[in-house]
């Protein structure tokens, strides 16, 4: 399954020109405020009608604009969790649930397990009123997903909570990635998550698509970073857990060697993936010796990205990983930093966040 | 009751329920239709329907009366049509009292209709189109619910306006005892006959019964509609 979105929108004093293919999976449309992403999820579910374009899912024409074809937004089984819930304030979170089921034709059949995968057993006789936003999020998202969608169109549905919150729904999603199968377009203006969770991610800046491709290599090359925010740019490596330590880290395998994290969640054995922050990455010509960090890898320089600032993005080759380091310009200078001069990068192991690790891979 | 209000009291009081509900029931389907279509859609001529709506609250009620007898009299261009297509009559009838009513009703219940329409999130109406609810659907399931304590409550407002009118009734359909005297024009009719304050305060406490009624319930409609956006507000 895939979904192919092309589209022209003008809007006043904006105009929105993308082209992009999303695969199966989680497919993130990155970028900030403004930069048109709603309006791209919007014209998927049905809710505006682009001056010209053409959206096909699954083989399915739902926009053609060419052709005279529009496919109303309740015809197009195109799920959609709203950054706002919008759950229906007349009904209960158990009939909320079913609305879309009903026209769906399926009745309640998948209620109990949508409603044991998000942890809404209790709630089924509440009033959204009566809900915290984090019990909203996942009441709406069993909502789509209970309609029985092709795709599920997911706008910044963690937007409005805290963080402690977020952390409370971003399980529910990975594990909705990975158990539905559903091809998920998943609008986020947040780096971490998108790290988290997209295997592709569109980088949309001003109506445009900047860069779009497997998030590995989106989110490792220098020339992103600047489109994503300098200080949360940084690498995302996959990696497998070896073994948790007595003294609270956890070993982890990457293809540019082994690196200890504080404590995480997965088994050992399990697939996670990692986010590198390119300002936690030190990077040396010699391998330090009485340092405190317990994670060096041998890398060798790849590129270098110098911006406006007094930074230098770095790009480096640890194996056959690719990692991200934030230097400043002068110790670029100071060190003689080339494409192809073998180095140390080094890590802290206190500097990757638990939400820097999620158990999709 | 009777042997206490009188047999032609009572007969008043009788006819001005019929009238009321008839008038109230009558022009729900067409006041929520106007409603929606002002609170919602933008036409060519949506200020001038808007105005036409609102007229029976500017005119003079005497105005609006003999308005309506020139149409729907038996010579009107409305009235004529009717009775020879259809065999209605309505100018001296009750039933042209009930129009009456209903044409003076009609904007306390569209304004009451509207703001509930207005209230509404038409972002709830998009999530249940993603839902797969067409637009039919999305009308009876989400619409019509979050407006019906507005519904409620502007056709209790126009049943205490129609239970009262009095200048477009006489004015179209005259006072005739058991057709079209009403409960106001029954007190109007007893204020100017010799002897007849009696009845005339008789029917007056049964007015203020029934306004206390209707405002009772009203406010307990408006209660249970806060209550209920209470628990549900905050989506």
């Amino acid at each position: 399954m895939t979904l192919s979105v092309t589209l022209r929108h003008g809007f006043p004093g904006f105009a929105l020109d993308v082209a992009f293919e999303a695969p199966a999976g989680v497919t993130a449309l990155f970028g900030r405020s403004g930069a048109g992403k709603t309006t791209v999820v919007n014209a998927v579910a049905g809710l505006i009608r682009p001056a010209r374009g053409r959206i096909v899912a699954d083989g399915e024409v739902l926009v053609d604009t060419a052709r005279g074809v529009f496919l109303p937004p309740h015809r197009r089984r195109v799920g959609y969790v709203f950054q706002d819930g919008r759950l229906f304030p007349h009904l209960t979170v158990r009939d909320n649930l079913l609305y879309g089921a009903r026209f769906a034709g399926g009745g309640e059949a998948g209620l109990g397990h949508v409603v044991e995968m998000l942890g809404i057993g209790a709630l089924l006789g509440r009033r959204p009123g009566a809900l915290s936003g984090g019990e909203k999020s996942r009441v709406a998202i069993g909502r789509a997903l209970l309609a029985r969608p092709r795709l599920l169109l997911m706008d910044e549905p963690l937007a409005a909570l805290d963080d402690a919150r977020k952390a409370e729904i971003l399980p529910y999603v990975e594990r909705l990635a990975g158990e539905t199968g559903l091809p998920i377009l998943y609008v986020s203006h947040a780096v971490a998550e998108v790290a988290r969770l997209a295997a592709t991610v569109v980088v949309l800046a001003v109506g445009q698509v900047a860069r779009a491709g497997p998030v590995a290599e989106v989110f490792g090359d220098p020339d992103t970073a600047p489109l994503l925010g300098l200080r949360e740019a940084g690498a995302v490596v996959a990696a497998r857990v070896v073994a948790h330590a007595e003294d609270g880290l956890t070993e982890l395998a990457f293809a540019g060697g082994r690196l200890f994290v504080p404590r995480i969640a997965a088994a050992p054995g399990a697939a996670v993936r990692l986010r590198i922050q390119a300002r936690d990455v030190v990077l040396a010509l010699e391998a330090p010796r009485g340092i405190s960090a317990l994670n060096v890898f041998p890398a060798t320089v790849t590129r270098l990205h110098a911006g406006e600032g007094p930074g230098m993005m770095v790009a480096l080759k640890a194996g056959e990983a690719a990692l991200l380091a934030r230097v400043t310009r002068r110790s670029a200078e100071a060190m003689g930093l080339r494409e192809g001069l073998r180095l140390y990068a080094v890590l802290k192991s206190i500097a990757p966040a638990p939400a820097d690790v999620s158990a999709i891979e | 009751m009777t042997s206490w209000l009188g047999p032609a009291e009572w007969e008043a009081v009788l006819l001005s329920l019929k009238v009321a509900f008839w008038a109230v029931a009558g022009s729900l389907p067409l006041a929520l239709l106007v409603a929606m279509a002002l609170a919602r859609r933008r036409f060519p001529g949506r200020q001038v329907l808007n105005g036409l709506v609102h007229l029976p609250l500017i005119l003079p009620p005497v105005v609006t009366g003999y308005l309506l007898l020139l149409a729907f009299g038996r010579r009107g261009p409305v009235g004529g049509v009717l009775e020879q297509a259809f065999g209605i009559v309505v100018a001296f009838r009750w039933t042209g009292a009930a129009l009456a009513a209903a044409v003076m009703a009609f904007p306390l219940m569209v304004r009451a209709i509207r703001l509930a329409v207005e209230a509404v999130d038409p972002r709830l109406e998009e999530a249940a189109a993603t839902l797969g609810a067409s637009p039919v659907r999305v009308f009876l399931t989400v619409t019509l619910p979050l407006i019906l304590p507005g519904i409620l409550a502007g056709a209790i407002l126009a049943f205490a306006k129609a239970m009262g009118e009095f200048g477009a009734t006489i004015s179209f359909v005259s006072s005739i005892p058991g057709e079209t005297q009403t409960l106001s024009l029954a007190v109007y009719a007893l204020m100017q006959t010799p002897g007849g304050e009696a009845g005339a305060l008789r029917l007056m406490a049964v007015s203020v019964v029934l306004a206390m009624g209707a405002l009772l319930v009203s406010e307990w409609l408006a209660r249970r509609a806060r209550a209920g956006a209470g628990a549900g507000g905050g989506a």
